[in-house]
């Protein structure tokens, strides 16, 4: 038990922005009066910040490069989202052809910015900047300035469709909790595996007591989560998208070779230069990588609001870095992981979807959220310095 | 001179956690005397140092400190700069894009009234402070456009600038060749003279030797013993006290027989300044190293030793690289650093912490970089895998880390060298392109580095051996090249070689250049 505590203690102080997320969401359900975390609203939040994940983590590759920063994601996602109006809605374009159209539109607006940056060597920020710009303006182009709509329903599905449930109507979502549960075997079972298995091959461990605590607490996060969701419709079409982006961004992170060499680069460039990394390559890679986020992301949004606007994604890219550094990314490059980014999505999330059920208008939105995230990096970092001199 | 102590420290002790890095030291300055201090790296020295400026404020450390007779307790060092105590570090604080007599001045601005800078006299008093140390140069130009032994001089202008009485100077001539090191080590006799006191920090004991009054040597945290000018100063006593033991042999013995029937060859190598595409940098080079065979390039700084190993590097340094490499008479054609890897190149670089390690990341991390694909398959990384190759190569270079885990950066100087040096044979290199390998580490660290050398050698590798060291040269390598002024000015047998003879092929190179 005491081993238990010191774990906790450890974990705790490790992850501070995971404690002010459970402090912040608590704090808003009282304010809420309870409406925070009812079924609807946990569904609506997760669609409505969709974005945030999908964006955060093409973010964060990156700034693991460097404290590069991608600022036209947000003008991608309305660039791209005019795309899919225009072919789905002007030119009645079919569901599929019109989605594989439109990523490969993602990727070459990737791959130009990947040019400008990799082979002309234009500093990322001024590259995005003007990417910011460029793609906002072809959007408004493209469009006219008009919103267009409707979508056609399998697309809309791809934003907010949910599965039918097995059970039938009968009040509860049993398929959401199953599949939760489900979740939750497969998580123990591989965390289980690779705990043992590296024990066995001496490989550096958690020690049991913050094993225990890493499965007690996403069991209860995800299960809590289903059970919740299971109130409403259930799990959507897009949440499994998303949990398949983590799992792909995840493996990218700690096991490829293309993200070690990710973490090289940020952690000293003209090094990773000379151990042979093809440090261009790997900035033109990323950078598409953002892009097609991005456009994933536009494809989210446009298919949720039903509707095609220039004006949609913006500010989108602020709310990314945001969520980014919140998650404990190193400003310099090097360090960052795709768990702090959903940690970090998930409170600008909440804060997001908690000052619009509170009522609080846009304009203070943003500045709220502006000071939130200022003072939760300052105590982030103030914490880890006070650790790192108790070492 | 006046035997008047100028500093004494008295029984200073500092724990950092888990390591006591200073354990009851006590040490005395005298006015108007350079006193060196000598150790083993960790043995404590940039410690004394910091708690001495105040970079460790008065409280974090135990003894007392007396300047003048007078006790300190200094919270930073602007204190202790205001009583006239002046650090160097071995890293130059200063900034290159500012001019020299912006930099001479800087946080210590000449000015007219409150907060508008008097350029007047900023160039003015700059003037007079750079011919004290012997520097000239127009104080209006940038920094870096100034060689590191000059900007050296300008520190010591800018301490000047600040009244010093007490100059430290952390490792001075590590990044000066021994013309420099020479002209550095004269300017503090000139300035020992008109009143000023210094404490140099050295790992080169001949220079020690040469101008220090005193010695104190450190070793592990605790004074071992001053020597003064009533005692017999030697290399020899001085390597004893400073490792414990005696050192026989500087260099370890050679056991080595070159293969000359495997070469690896450079022929006609040119290269055009990086920046500067009209700049000819390298002319004409042209050598090589037999399997087995350590062969070292010695010149002064800027001869262009570094410029020369990596631009056989997948050309990371330079623009219009021309001229032709063979191994085992095969041309071996290397574009980029990843294909020199793939070639067998491997280029051990002397700027540890600006381009060979990534100081954040663990152990291992740094340790297989440069070969990821041994230690996985399909683009990912085994970890298994990869930890039993990094163990090996911790035991095998005899690498000091609690595990391998450790961000490199937390290790000692010898340490990480040691890192780097297993990180380049992971990478199965057949020829070893070393730029100053053992700088800034210890005596003990370098003997390590040394056999290792010797064992690469002797397996059969190609070994081209950059230093700034004449007698490590000497020392270590079978044949040596003389660079001067980016052509190959000589070659002399490595039995043969002596610091006088390489000497006159520069000075010989030089001028056959001007002619």
């Amino acid at each position: 038990m005491n081993s238990l505590r010191k774990a906790a203690q450890s974990n705790l102080r490790q992850y501070t922005m995971g404690v002010a997320l459970v402090v912040l969401v608590l704090v808003l359900q009282f304010v809420t009066g309870g409406t925070m975390l009812r079924p609807l609203n946990i569904s609506n939040l997760l669609h409505q910040n969709m974005y945030v994940f999908v964006l955060g983590m093409g973010m964060l590759l990156c700034i693991l490069t460097g404290g590069n920063i991608d600022l036209s994601v947000g003008a991608v996602v309305a660039f791209t989202g005019a795309i899919c109006g225009v072919l789905m809605v002007d030119l009645r374009m079919s569901t599929l052809p019109a989605v594989l159209i439109v990523l490969g539109a993602g990727l070459l607006v990737g791959a130009w910015q990947g040019f400008w940056i990799a082979v002309v060597k234009v500093h990322p920020w001024i590259t995005t900047l003007a990417g910011s710009l460029l793609f906002r303006g072809l959007a408004q182009v493209i469009l006219d300035g008009r919103s267009i709509g409707p979508f056609p329903e399998p697309f809309q599905f791809l934003a907010t469709g949910f599965f039918t449930d097995v059970a039938g109507g009968s009040g509860v979502h049993l398929l959401s909790i199953l599949i939760g549960a489900a979740g939750t075997l497969v998580f123990v079972g591989v965390v289980l595996f690779f705990h043992f298995r590296n024990r066995k091959l001496g490989l550096p461990t958690s020690t049991p007591a913050q094993l225990a605590l890493k499965i007690i607490l996403v069991a209860l996060f995800v299960n809590l989560l289903a059970w919740r969701l299971a109130g409403y419709k259930g799990i959507s079409f897009a949440m499994l998208l998303l949990v398949g982006l983590i799992l792909l961004f995840s493996f990218i992170t700690k096991k490829s070779v293309f993200g070690r060499h990710l973490y090289a680069m940020g952690g000293n460039i003209k090094a990773a230069k000379l151990s042979g990394i093809n440090t261009a390559r790997l900035m033109f890679t990323v950078y598409v990588i953002s892009a097609l986020m991005a456009t994933v992301a536009a494809i989210l949004v446009t298919a949720r609001l039903n509707a095609a606007t220039p004006k949609a994604g913006v500010g989108y890219e602020t709310d990314a870095i945001a969520a980014c550094f919140l998650g404990g990314a190193s400003i310099s490059g090097g360090s960052g992981t795709v768990f702090g980014v959903l940690v970090g999505a998930l409170i600008m999330g909440v804060l997001n979807n908690g000052m619009s059920l509170l009522g609080v208008s846009i304009d203070w939105q943003a500045a709220i959220k502006g000071l939130v995230v200022l003072v939760a990096v300052a105590f982030d970092m103030y914490f880890k310095n006070r650790q790192r001199s108790s070492i | 001179m006046s035997e008047r102590v100028l500093l004494e420290m008295r029984n200073i002790t500092k724990v950092f956690p888990g390591v006591k890095a200073l354990d009851n030291v006590s040490f005395e300055v005298r006015e108007h005397h350079i006193h060196a201090l000598v150790g083993e790296n960790g043995a404590g020295k940039s410690t004394l140092m910091n708690v001495l400026s105040g970079v460790h404020r008065h409280g974090a450390y135990e003894g007392e400190i007396l300047f003048d007779g007078e006790p300190c307790r200094f919270r930073g060092i602007r204190d202790s700069e205001a009583r006239g105590i002046v650090i160097i570090h071995q890293e130059l604080a200063l900034v290159p894009q500012l001019s020299v007599a912006e930099n001479v001045f800087l946080g210590n601005e000449r000015l007219s009234v409150s907060s508008v800078v008097n350029w007047a006299r900023t160039f003015f008093e700059a003037e007079k402070l750079l011919s004290q140390v012997g520097l000239s140069v127009d104080p209006s130009v940038p920094v870096q456009s100034l060689g590191v032994g000059k900007q050296q001089l300008v520190e010591i202008a800018k301490a000047l600038s600040k009244d010093v009485k007490l100059l430290i100077l952390d490792e001075p001539t590590a990044a000066l060749n021994d013309e420099e090191s020479d002209k550095l080590l004269d300017l503090l006799v000139s300035l020992k003279k008109s009143g000023i006191t210094s404490i140099i920090i050295s790992h080169k004991l001949s220079e020690v030797q040469r101008v220090a009054d005193e010695i104190t040597i450190l070793r592990d945290g605790a004074t071992i013993e001053t020597l003064g000018r009533g005692d017999e100063i030697t290399e020899a006593r001085i390597i004893r006290g400073m490792v414990g033991r005696d050192m026989a042999h500087r260099f370890p013995p050679v056991v080595r027989s070159p293969d000359p029937s495997r070469r690896f060859e450079v022929r006609n190598w040119s290269v055009y300044d990086a920046q500067d595409p009209g700049r000819a940098k390298l002319e004409d080079v042209t050598l090589s190293v037999a399997a087995g065979e350590v062969v070292g390039v010695a010149g002064l700084m800027g001869a262009g030793r570094t410029e020369f190993l990596k631009s056989l590097f997948g050309r990371a340094y330079g623009s219009r690289v021309t001229g032709e490499m063979l191994l085992d008479g095969q041309p071996l054609r290397a574009r980029t650093p990843s294909e020199a890897i793939a070639r067998g190149l491997a280029y051990v670089t002397e700027d540890r912490k600006g381009e060979g390690l990534m100081l954040g990341h663990s152990v291992l991390m740094n340790l297989t970089l440069s070969n990821l694909k041994r230690v996985g398959s399909h683009n990912t990384v085994n970890p298994k895998l990869e930890q039993v190759e990094g163990e090996r190569l911790r035991e095998d270079f005899r690498i000091k880390a609690p595990d391998l885990y450790q961000a490199v950066g937390n290790l000692s100087g010898g340490n990480q060298q040691k890192v780097m040096l297993g990180k380049w044979i992971f990478a199965e290199p057949r020829v070893l392109l070393m730029d100053e390998p053992t700088r800034g580490i210890d005596v003990g660290a370098k003997y390590e580095v040394y056999q290792i050398i010797n064992r690469l050698a002797q397996e059969g590798r190609h070994v081209l051996l950059v230093s700034s060291e004449m007698a490590e040269l000497i020392g270590l390598c079978d044949r040596i090249y003389v660079m001067s002024d980016g052509r190959i000015a000589g070659e002399v047998a490595g039995e043969t070689a002596t610091q006088e003879n390489i000497m006159a092929l520069i000075i010989k190179g030089a001028r056959e250049k001007v002619l």
